[in-house]
């Protein structure tokens, strides 16, 4: 199958994924109501379910939070929620998948808690308090707990999935075409990729790691480079299938991080070892018998990845926060007026465009600066002895 | 005055993290304010490297933003986290 097969089977699957959202109705508030536990631990249910109704997201007494719509937008959540017009909430519902000691492994989709207001097999979801937005196990005496693994599919998960997905579309048609049409001027894609991974070869890899080691690292380098910037870009578009979170997650970045610390020290060599436990140079007695120079050197090896974490979820996220306060203005102000928040619009949409332009330019420079931090990472951890 | 006391007691968290962030805003802005001008002293004396001067640039920007971050995210913290501060 070509590309264009491919790539057209899956726009048709993302599109068709977006008829798996389930509408969700207004109606009066229910109390909770606890279903008998399944006897049935392992059933996905099909998505033919018909909507079930309940409460809207946001009362209309309590008016707008600010801080609920900008939390709701940068946070992880269970289902997908794709618009709300009025009453009418349009939301993909995703698996939860939890283990608990008590209830074994239990897979169902996210709907069945029609949002917090029934409890499912044992679960209930939160949405008031201080376990909001988590999911809840129902003990015998009727305290609530965390269950002990809950590894649900998240929106995040599903985002990253999609981004995984452009990325393989992407370099996958670009190495065909090189290899089909070898020496040959690049034509198509590879117009707009040849130039990035050649600036990724020659001013990231080649200066920090060296000419003769980095063709080791270059595949690391380039795919943490795409994944990234890709994973911004898409955390930008406000509709499916883009507009999740994940670069702003930290439990992301704390991966990426520690892939970046787990390449690094894996190919370290004997300087690189031997600069943190015995540095030469340093008088003897700062590091026997209190080893206070390895200490010092063990804390910035740990320092180097929790600072790459921090600062690519804190670019994120901070720039994901201004773009929603600019438009919680609007809901702010048209709260006390409708035409004083038809007037604030304008005002907001344009600095909202003029911040999502600053955004883009972020996307690209915290890609650009993980990755140069990696292969400076790198390059330290395997230069030789000069 | 003991109201006083129960007031400040009350929300210094929030002053806290209030003040902690705008000092930090203080700080970044002073270092990267440096490093644009020097860089712009530096292509003035020697306009065709413009182009290095300014991915270095860029580059030095990115890191001291990362350093005003961590203080913004411990700002969050003291107000999303902490027990008592609101």
């Amino acid at each position: 199958m070509n590309r264009k097969l491919i790539s057209y089977l899956l726009g048709a699957l993302l599109f068709l994924l977006l008829f798996a959202a389930r509408p969700v109705q207004q109606d009066h508030p229910q109390d909770h109501t606890s279903t008998t536990p399944d006897s049935e631990l392992n059933s996905t249910e099909n998505l033919t379910e018909s909507p079930d109704a309940h409460d809207a997201h946001v009362n209309a007494e309590e008016g707008f939070s600010p801080s609920n719509f900008i939390f709701d937008h940068i946070l992880d959540s269970y289902d997908w929620h794709i618009l709300s017009y009025k009453d009418f909430h349009l939301s993909i519902p995703l698996p939860v998948i939890l283990y608990s000691e008590t209830k074994g492994l239990n897979v169902f989709m996210f709907n069945k808690f029609h949002h917090g207001h029934s409890d499912y097999r044992g679960f209930r979801y939160e949405t008031h308090g201080e376990n909001r937005h988590k999911i809840m196990e129902i003990m015998e005496d009727g305290s609530t707990v965390l269950p002990k693994l809950d590894l649900s599919f998240t929106k995040n998960v599903l985002a990253i999935l999609i981004s995984i997905i452009l990325l393989l579309l992407v370099f996958l048609s670009v190495a065909k075409a090189y290899t089909r049409r070898p020496n040959q001027a690049p034509t198509g894609l590879q117009n707009l990729m040849e130039p990035i991974i050649l600036f990724i070869r020659d001013d990231i890899a080649k200066p920090s790691i060296g000419e003769h080691k980095y063709r080791k690292f270059m595949p690391y380098l380039l795919t943490i480079f795409f994944f990234i910037w890709f994973n911004n870009m898409l955390g930008l578009i406000p509709i499916f299938p883009g507009g999740a979170n994940v670069t702003g997650s930290i439990t992301v970045t704390m991966v990426l991080a520690l892939f970046t610390f787990g390449v690094t020290t894996l190919n370290g060599n004997r300087n690189y070892w031997q600069h943190i436990f015995n540095m030469p140079g340093v008088p003897w007695w700062i590091k026997v018998p209190i080893p206070l120079m390895p200490v010092i050197e063990i804390i910035g090896m740990l320092t180097k990845p929790f600072v790459l974490m921090v600062r690519l979820f804190a670019n994120i996220t901070a720039g994901h926060i201004i773009v929603l306060g600019f438009f919680s203005l609007i809901f702010i102000f048209g709260q006390m007026s409708p035409g004083l928040g038809y007037g604030v619009s304008v005002l907001s949409l344009a600095f909202t465009i003029f911040m999502s332009m600053l955004e883009l330019l972020v996307a690209l420079i915290q890609a650009y600066v993980f990755t140069l931090l990696s292969a400076i990472y790198l390059g330290m951890a395997t230069e030789e002895h000069h | 005055m003991s109201t006083l006391m129960v007031i400040l007691e009350a929300a210094l968290g929030t002053l806290g993290a209030a003040l902690g962030a705008g000092i930090t805003v203080v700080g970044a802005s002073i270092g990267i304010g440096r490093i644009g001008s020097t860089a712009m002293e530096a292509i003035a004396r020697q306009p065709e490297a413009a182009g290095d001067i300014r991915s270095n640039m860029i580059v030095a920007a990115a890191l001291i933003e990362g350093a005003a971050f961590f203080a913004i995210v411990v700002c969050l913290l003291i107000l999303f986290m902490a027990p008592a501060a609101g």
